[in-house]
């Protein structure tokens, strides 16, 4: 029994600047309807994709988007940034409107979008209990029959009369998720957001959504964490440009996602200036590569980092993590570099050759200063594939392990 | 036949259909009534938020108003000389006053409503009209707590300085005043946050117009004061009534305007069922232009 159906769903948004031309386009809109014609804007809008500049000012970040999720499923939605999940999220939650179609719906939605969420900072625990309450949905009444519960899941007791701004921001997440978590409702949408904090607060909103599927009811959850998709879900969706791509059993649609992954790969990023580049006041990224850009097994792979380090500080860590497709950590490494002039830092670092195993892997990098004190985060940075080389013996499959290190051995 | 049912049967099923747009009037105060417990919320963190880490407290919304009467004294009737009638010039300009910001209270808060909120109206859905009626709210009580500084004010001056007032029995339409000026504000303020979101030219225009506003509202004189063409322009003010009439009710001076009223209720009842609408058509897609 489905209690979600979307049918023929489309999302239009414009680009650029919205207040220029507003006025002109909403004239010339107005002008075609009352001559009985289509909305001269619908037919210009462009595909949803990063990496081709659209000529139209506007773009279809949803497009032509049909499923159902039926009653006690977890259906795992994936995609790779800008794919449209979020905007499919938006339109679920009642958050913004479609453009065209319709998703008809059993039962209340909730979502974990963002915990939080209306939260005053002069307000105390118990004060914003009930209001974050009220505005997720519930009546003053629901709350009150669940407040010792919110409380003790919270694990704030202590401080539940002290106004919010005065809690550690593990406090302050840990409340807002239990009031989230008491909401009971039919349908729970929960994001990748979720994904952030600590380990332990992961562990409890993945026990929350099983929890919640067990008794009956239905998650929406959208992750790039293929692991938990692969584990938590039964159906999943695989959003590419603003489409369906795939639907079919969690493990298939991961797969799916990551044949097409590999086709997305970018073993370089380079900024020229420090205007433009990605980072924060702390760092700014120049460049990553990869040195071959495809690398064999058999080659010596070469990561050369530069950066601009805004800190003043003279030296400064960066490290890296090497993830596979499954966003398993392959190694890390960490490096203390010398603040050279113009603040760039530069350094490369030497995977040796018949190390990696075959796969296409991804860098994650962290700087922070000396202290250890985290100053940015970079995810999926670059990626790139090690391919494999031709093998003298009979065996042609996969080799398993993430690493196919080159052992020595001795016959004795 | 069969074919119908089942369909019906269907459709029954779904508790809600999320769709782009919905008709004009479609407006669900079912919803909005669901949500009372969030208005009074917000009525609750209004108050809350805004008077803590202060020392005085409430106490401002006591200065308020008697401070600005003060200047108004000084500036209007001492330098100005713009008479007051037969009424005591503390008591008119309270008057006046403590109507006057009720309603741009109203009509100014209410009026950026998207754009104060649109973080946390980007995040979860509630019905937007939620947040207008809360503020609405919120400043009817502290109306409230205006209208008892007014009479304390009023007794003061009869008991200590005998001045005269003639207090009869149209004050029984005071609730009715108070509700005209609640539904002008909230109605002209929700239109106005709805036009904003796209043209955020209008937030400026506001400021100043609502200042503008309150020169064409006869606050710091009477409408006997006017003449000619002026007279006719401040009479087709839609608050001119409600202050000329709450006068009346206290003070006695001028005479009770029922056209006036009539044209005022007309006028606000449009603004708002015209502010509904307009909101409601906004409130589904503002999050994609604020």
């Amino acid at each position: 029994m489905p209690v979600i159906k979307v049918e023929d769903l489309y999302k239009q948004y414009q680009l650029g600047q919205v207040s220029t031309g507003t006025l002109a386009h909403d004239f010339n809109r107005w002008m075609h309807k009352i001559r009985g014609k289509e909305d001269p804007y619908e037919k210009v809008t462009g595909e949803n994709s990063r990496e081709e500049k659209s000529d139209s000012d506007y773009v279809w970040a949803l497009e032509d988007i049909n499923f159902e999720a039926r009653k006690g499923e977890v259906l795992g939605i994936i995609g790779r940034n800008g794919a449209g999940k979020s905007t499919l999220l938006k339109v679920l939650s009642k958050v913004t409107a479609p453009t065209k179609g319709c998703v008809k719906v059993k039962g209340r939605i909730a979502s974990l979008l963002e915990v939080g969420t209306g939260f005053h900072p002069e307000l105390t625990g118990r004060e914003n209990i009930f209001l974050n309450g009220a505005i997720l949905g519930m009546t003053k009444a629901e709350i009150r029959s669940k407040f010792d519960e919110i409380v003790a899941f919270s694990g704030v007791e202590k401080y539940i009369d002290t106004p919010v701004k005065r809690y550690s921001s593990g406090m302050y997440v840990r409340l807002a998720f239990a009031v989230a978590a008491h909401l009971e409702p039919e349908i729970l949408i929960v994001d990748e957001v979720l994904a952030v904090g600590d380990a332990e607060f992961q562990k409890k909103c993945l026990g929350k959504m099983k929890d919640v599927s067990s008794q009956g009811r239905t998650v929406l959850f959208v992750s790039h964490n293929l692991a938990a998709v692969k584990s938590l879900c039964t159906r999943g969706i695989l959003m590419e440009r603003g489409r369906i791509v795939f639907s079919g059993s969690a493990d298939e649609t991961v797969e799916h996602y990551m044949k097409i992954n590999s086709q997305h790969l970018m073993p370089k990023v380079e900024f020229l200036s420090s205007e433009e580049a990605l980072g924060n006041e702390f760092i700014k990224l120049k460049s990553v590569k990869v040195v071959p850009e495809n690398p064999f097994i058999t080659d010596d792979i070469y990561l050369q980092f530069s950066f601009w380090n805004l800190t003043g500080a003279s030296t400064i860590n960066m490290a890296f993590d090497l993830l596979g497709l499954n966003d398993e950590v392959v190694f890390g490494s960490l490096f203390e570099f010398t603040t050279t002039e113009n603040n760039l830092c530069n350094a490369t670092c030497k995977i040796p050759a018949n190390l990696m195993n075959d796969g296409v892997f991804y860098l994650n990098l962290y700087f922070s200063s000396t202290e250890m004190r985290l100053l940015l985060k970079l995810e999926n940075i670059i990626s790139f594939e090690v391919v494999d080389v031709k093998r003298n013996n009979a065996y042609l499959g996969k080799v398993n392990g993430a690493v196919r290190p080159k052992l020595n051995w001795i016959e004795n | 036949m069969k074919s119908t049912n089942l369909s019906s049967e269907e459709q029954e099923q779904w508790t809600e259909i999320i769709e782009p747009k919905r008709s004009w009037l479609d407006i669900n105060i079912k919803e909005i009534w669901r949500y009372r417990d969030l208005i009074l919320l917000f009525v609750k963190r209004d108050f809350v938020s805004v008077y803590k880490q202060t020392i005085l407290g409430p106490i401002w919304l006591i200065i308020q108003p008697l401070f600005t009467t003060l200047i108004f004294y000084f500036v209007f009737n001492k330098i100005a000389k713009i008479s007051t009638e037969e009424v005591d010039p503390t008591l008119f300009y309270l008057s006046g006053i403590t109507l006057w910001n009720y309603f741009s209270e109203c009509f100014s808060k209410t009026s950026n409503t998207f754009v104060a909120n649109a973080t946390i109206f980007g995040k979860v859905y509630f019905p937007r009209l939620v947040t207008p009626l809360s503020i609405v709210i919120s400043n009817l009580i502290k109306l409230g707590v205006q209208i008892v500084v007014f009479l304390v004010v009023v007794a003061y001056q009869v008991y200590f300085n005998g001045t005269s007032i003639h207090a009869n029995s149209a004050l029984l339409i005071l609730p009715l005043l108070i509700l005209l000026m609640a539904v002008m504000g909230l109605g002209l303020g929700i239109l106005f946050s709805a036009l904003t979101t796209k043209y955020r030219d209008l937030s400026f225009l506001l400021t100043f117009g609502i200042q503008l506003l309150m020169y064409a509202t006869p606050i710091i004189y009477p409408l006997s004061f006017t003449s000619g063409k002026l007279h006719t322009v401040i009479s087709m003010n839609p608050l001119t009534p409600i202050i000329e009439n709450f006068r009346y009710a206290f003070f006695g001076i001028g005479q009770f305007d029922l056209e006036g009223l009539i044209y005022t209720s007309i006028f606000s009842f449009t603004a708002l069922i015209l502010g509904v609408i307009i909101f409601n058509r906004v409130e589904k897609n503002f999050m994609d232009t604020v």
